[in-house]
């Protein structure tokens, strides 16, 4: 069987060797790739991203890329973003600003609580490994890219900022920092973004690459 | 409506579990050339083996991190690590810190382009503090994580050293950690040249004193002769992680018996089955 290809955004931000990697590692053809053809026809798409959420906008829009995301997950192509490129989905950011996203999926994305809810202060980033949990919302993860996962198991998260859909329907799971729920996986039909790093998170993370490829 | 209260209030569907703050076990390797190597006081250097084979073992074993120290490249000026990451890269799939010769923001770019996720600086940031604040704005301060080699010179104090332990600076170890911090440093991993490779655990009163000070995470490393010195460490010092070599590397324990004996204590570490 040929392997499945999965095309990787590479706009300039980030480890994306590792993510390359990880996808690799679960038995896919990667294409790195910011040329806006390549990206129209692909048949996956990741979306992966660190630093700040108006930057990578920018970067983004100067390779005329956010329509092409736009029209490449509104057909229906699954698409993965990760961490930073999980923010960008949604529609705008509170950091440095507010800052429009791809509007993929109605929410925005705003700082993590700086203070626990016993009122303590707390570490922010969010940095280490947090176990993850359905939302209220999401009645079971069969059908979503945590479908081979049990609640309870834990994913390396590093952020500051959170992304919060406006419909909890959206949140598939989360876990909890000092008190207060973090969305960790969102998604709408064939979109997901993962707040954590699957490909840093151990065969917790690689389950979730897994599913997405062999979707 | 204001999304952001709204998802925040959503309760779980398990509520029958505690929240705690999870504390990171990393394994450290200190490499020179393509060894991994191990001293003690951060000097007399003794062969271990192959780098990626330990790292793979511990990754395995379940070490919720892994960083890796190039030994002699300060001396030298340059960072050889790039191809043990990038092979590291190819089945490893945790978080990997970088340090050691790292001088410049390239210098950082080119090794997290290789598979790192965090670049570790020490003496570098102490002759050009500048670069906490370029590498912290370019790459987020979880990325710029300041490497502090810490040896004791009197009551509660302690001062910084460079080039692995080897050269002084007269800096105050409390005060450099608060103006990292105030650089951006995201992270620190904080080195006992005095305990370091002698087994005879953590400087307690050293990882207390920072983690007092500055509100970004501390990674307590240096002197871990049993699973034990660990939970010391973290409820005694308030080491949000801890950096482990020679208890790993001579096969004194494994992570898996580190993370059960930290659970046992009580405090909150990741849930791991080994595959």
């Amino acid at each position: 069987m040929k392997a499945p290809e999965v095309t990787v955004i590479d706009y300039g931000v980030g480890n994306l060797l590792s993510v390359q990697r990880g996808l690799e590692h679960c038995g896919a053809r990667v294409i790195v790739t910011e040329d806006p053809k390549l990206i129209l026809a692909a048949t996956k798409l990741v979306l992966p991203g660190v630093g700040a959420f108006g930057n990578a906008m920018q970067a983004l829009a100067a390779l005329g890329l956010i329509e092409v995301i736009r029209e490449v997950a509104e057909r229906g192509t699954p698409l993965l973003g990760i961490c930073l490129g999980m923010q960008l989905l949604l529609e705008e950011s509170d950091e440095f600003g507010i800052t429009a996203g791809l509007g993929l999926i109605p929410g925005r994305v705003i700082p993590v609580p700086t203070k626990a809810l016993s009122g303590k202060e707390h570490k922010i980033p969010h940095i280490g490994w947090s176990a993850l949990h359905a939302s209220a919302a999401s009645e079971s993860w069969s059908g979503t890219l945590m479908e081979n996962n049990q609640t309870g198991e834990a994913a390396y998260f590093v952020h500051s900022f959170m992304a919060v859909p406006t419909d909890p329907a959206h949140i598939i799971a989360g876990c909890l920092y000092g008190g207060h729920f973090i969305p960790g996986v969102i998604g709408r039909d064939q979109i997901t973004g993962c707040q954590f790093h699957p490909e840093k998170s151990g065969e917790v993370g690689l389950k979730i690459l897994r599913r997405f490829i062999l979707q | 409506m204001a999304s952001g209260s709204c998802a925040i209030r959503i309760c779980l569907r398990t509520n029958k579990f505690i929240v705690l703050r999870n504390i990171r076990l990393i394994a450290r390797l200190d490499i020179k050339g393509p060894n991994l190597i191990k001293g003690i006081h951060l000097e007399g250097l003794r062969v271990i083996g192959s780098p990626n084979e330990y790292a793979l073992r511990y990754y395995q074993q379940g070490a919720d991190e892994l960083i890796y120290m190039d030994c002699v490249a300060s001396l030298y000026g340059r960072n050889h690590l790039g191809d043990i990451i990038r092979s590291a890269a190819k089945n490893i799939f945790v978080p990997m810190t970088v340090g050691g010769g790292i001088r410049s923001v390239e210098d950082a770019t080119n090794i997290l382009r290789a598979g790192a996720d965090k670049v570790a600086v020490n003496t570098a940031a102490v002759s050009n503090p500048k670069l906490i604040n370029e590498i912290s704005r370019r790459f987020g301060s979880q990325c710029m994580v300041l490497s502090i080699e810490a040896k004791e010179v009197g009551k509660d104090l302690w001062e910084v050293y460079t080039n692995n332990g080897r050269e002084r600076t007269g800096l105050d170890v409390i005060d450099w950690v608060k103006r990292g911090v105030a650089k951006g440093a995201g992270e620190v991993l904080l080195t006992s040249v005095d305990r370091e490779g002698t087994r005879k655990g953590f400087d307690i009163a050293l990882v207390r004193a920072v983690t007092a000070e500055i509100s970004v995470p501390v990674i307590a490393c240096g002197g871990m002769g049993k699973p034990e010195d660990l939970v010391d460490v973290v409820n005694m010092g308030h080491a949000d992680a801890v950096a482990m070599a020679d208890i790993l590397h001579y096969n004194r324990s494994d992570i898996g018996e580190i993370r059960a004996v930290a659970k046992e204590s009580g405090m909150g570490v990741r849930d791991y089955e080994s595959a």
